[in-house]
């Protein structure tokens, strides 16, 4: 069988489609999602699991459609190329841990690399240590890397295996139509709805929706990932992906400044917090957790919906994490780090190093 | 002959990496890698490239594609 040939994951692809992701995230935050948060996956997995009462902070609960929609949106672009192809047992439990440690970390910061990159974008001078820190995360796991860290080889599954996340985001799409929010109220059906805070602030249901699978099916086709971006650039010297990561940075910032929502500085940031050694120790936990892991929490979602179940085991993981940094006050607020974000942070690294040393030398 | 380095089943980036280190050691190849994934066979075939190989892709059946690449 040929391959179609894949103009996405050319240089100029994977260009324009950062230029198309810096686009859409802005236009989601004038559309209604919060401040720098056009799209983020972690905070938005973090909802998801609000919106399901995995954690009960009021002030983070909604089901975004956006992460549904990019799971859904790769998993449709992977039939249409047929690159659908469900595989998995790479160390799932291993994978678990990665997802609900990045999490953790990234929610003591208050963003996935992609809002980091849109915060930037923003003007928030904080995102500065938030990006210190994933270059330092990523910058250690080529360490592990290069001393032959591997978490295993996967195996082909059944067909049917690879549409379980798939699923899994197509019930809670039914879900949400089914419970849809009713202005002024925190619950609908068995859907919590954050009535204030960074939970009530969303673009509309289907401009969300349209833009996650969008955003899905561009991904997989580009293999666009923000933690790739800068491990193949100190891995290997590949600047491939990091055009993807500019590009987006490029984008936003621009859109930003042409719309009026540029604000340098480091005050008066929305959702942000002020202690940057923090900010920058919680990305180095979170950028070591993806690049263990094999890519920002965005490819994983991608990927997940190819029928990686590998990848669909770290994005349960993240749902499960950023539910425990909630519960166990782990996570920042705008006052600052959580009573229990320095044991997070700090917990998780620790763990990180420990997966990284004892899977060295191995499947390779 | 080529030296064959079988890639299948891992995650990025160690089918890209366990070229590199091949050609680390022996700069000429020829090689061949098994790759199971498109992702995988893109950023294969793009780092032999840039390193100066021709790349030719070769069906496995079950979905592994051999990359045979030769020093140009």
């Amino acid at each position: 069988m040929k391959h179609l040939s894949n103009v996405f994951s050319t240089t100029t692809g994977i260009t324009v489609v950062g230029l198309i992701f810096g686009a859409l995230a802005v236009w989601l935050q004038h559309a209604g999602n919060p401040g720098n948060m056009g799209i983020c996956v972690v905070c938005f997995n973090r909802d998801i699991a609000g919106a399901v009462g995995l954690h009960r902070a009021a002030v983070v609960q909604y089901l975004r459609p956006e992460i549904l929609g990019m799971v859904l949106g790769a998993f449709l672009a992977s039939m249409a190329f047929r690159e659908y192809r469900p595989r998995g047992g790479s160390s799932p439990i291993i994978r678990f841990l990665l997802g609900a440690i990045a999490g953790i970390g990234a929610l003591v910061f208050l963003g996935c690399p992609w809002r980091a990159i849109l915060r930037l974008a923003g003007g928030d001078a904080h995102a500065l240590f938030g990006l210190a820190g994933l270059i330092v995360g990523v910058g250690i796991g080529t360490l592990f890397f290069r001393m032959g860290f591997s978490l295993g080889r996967s195996q082909s599954q059944g067909k049917a295996s690879g549409l379980v996340l798939p699923g899994i985001m197509l019930g809670l799409l039914i879900l949400y139509l089914v419970d849809p929010q009713i202005p002024g109220q925190d619950k609908s059906g068995v859907l919590f709805y954050s009535i204030k805070g960074p939970g009530s602030q969303h673009a509309p249901f289907l401009l969300s929706l349209g833009v996650g699978l969008l955003v899905g099916a561009l991904a997989q086709r580009s293999r666009f990932c923000t933690m790739g971006a800068m491990r193949d650039v100190i891995l290997f010297n590949q600047w491939h992906l990091a055009l993807g990561f500019l590009a987006m940075l490029a984008a936003a910032f621009v859109l930003n400044v042409a719309f009026g929502s540029f604000h340098w500085g480091f005050e008066g940031q929305p959702i942000a917090q002020p202690n940057d050694f923090w900010n920058f120790l919680g990305m180095v936990t979170a950028g070591l957790a993806f690049a263990l892991a094999g890519g920002c929490p965005g490819r994983q979602l991608f990927m997940a919906g190819e029928g990686d179940n590998d990848a669909a085991v770290f994005v349960v993981g993240l749902l499960v994490g950023t539910a425990m940094a909630h519960n166990f006050g782990m996570a920042s607020s705008g006052a600052g780090i959580g009573p229990h974000g320095a044991a997070g942070a700090l917990g998780g690294l620790a763990l990180c190093l420990l997966i990284g040393f004892f899977n060295c030398k191995r499947g390779a | 002959m080529s030296h064959v380095i079988d890639s299948c089943g891992l995650s990025c980036p160690q089918p890209v990496l366990l070229f590199l280190n091949a050609v680390k050691e022996n700069p000429h190849g020829p090689y061949s890698v098994l790759v199971d994934n498109d992702a995988s066979r893109e950023n294969v075939s793009r780092a032999a490239r840039n390193r100066g190989f021709a790349v030719e892709e070769e069906d496995q059946g079950n979905g592994v594609t051999r990359l045979n690449m030769v020093k140009t």
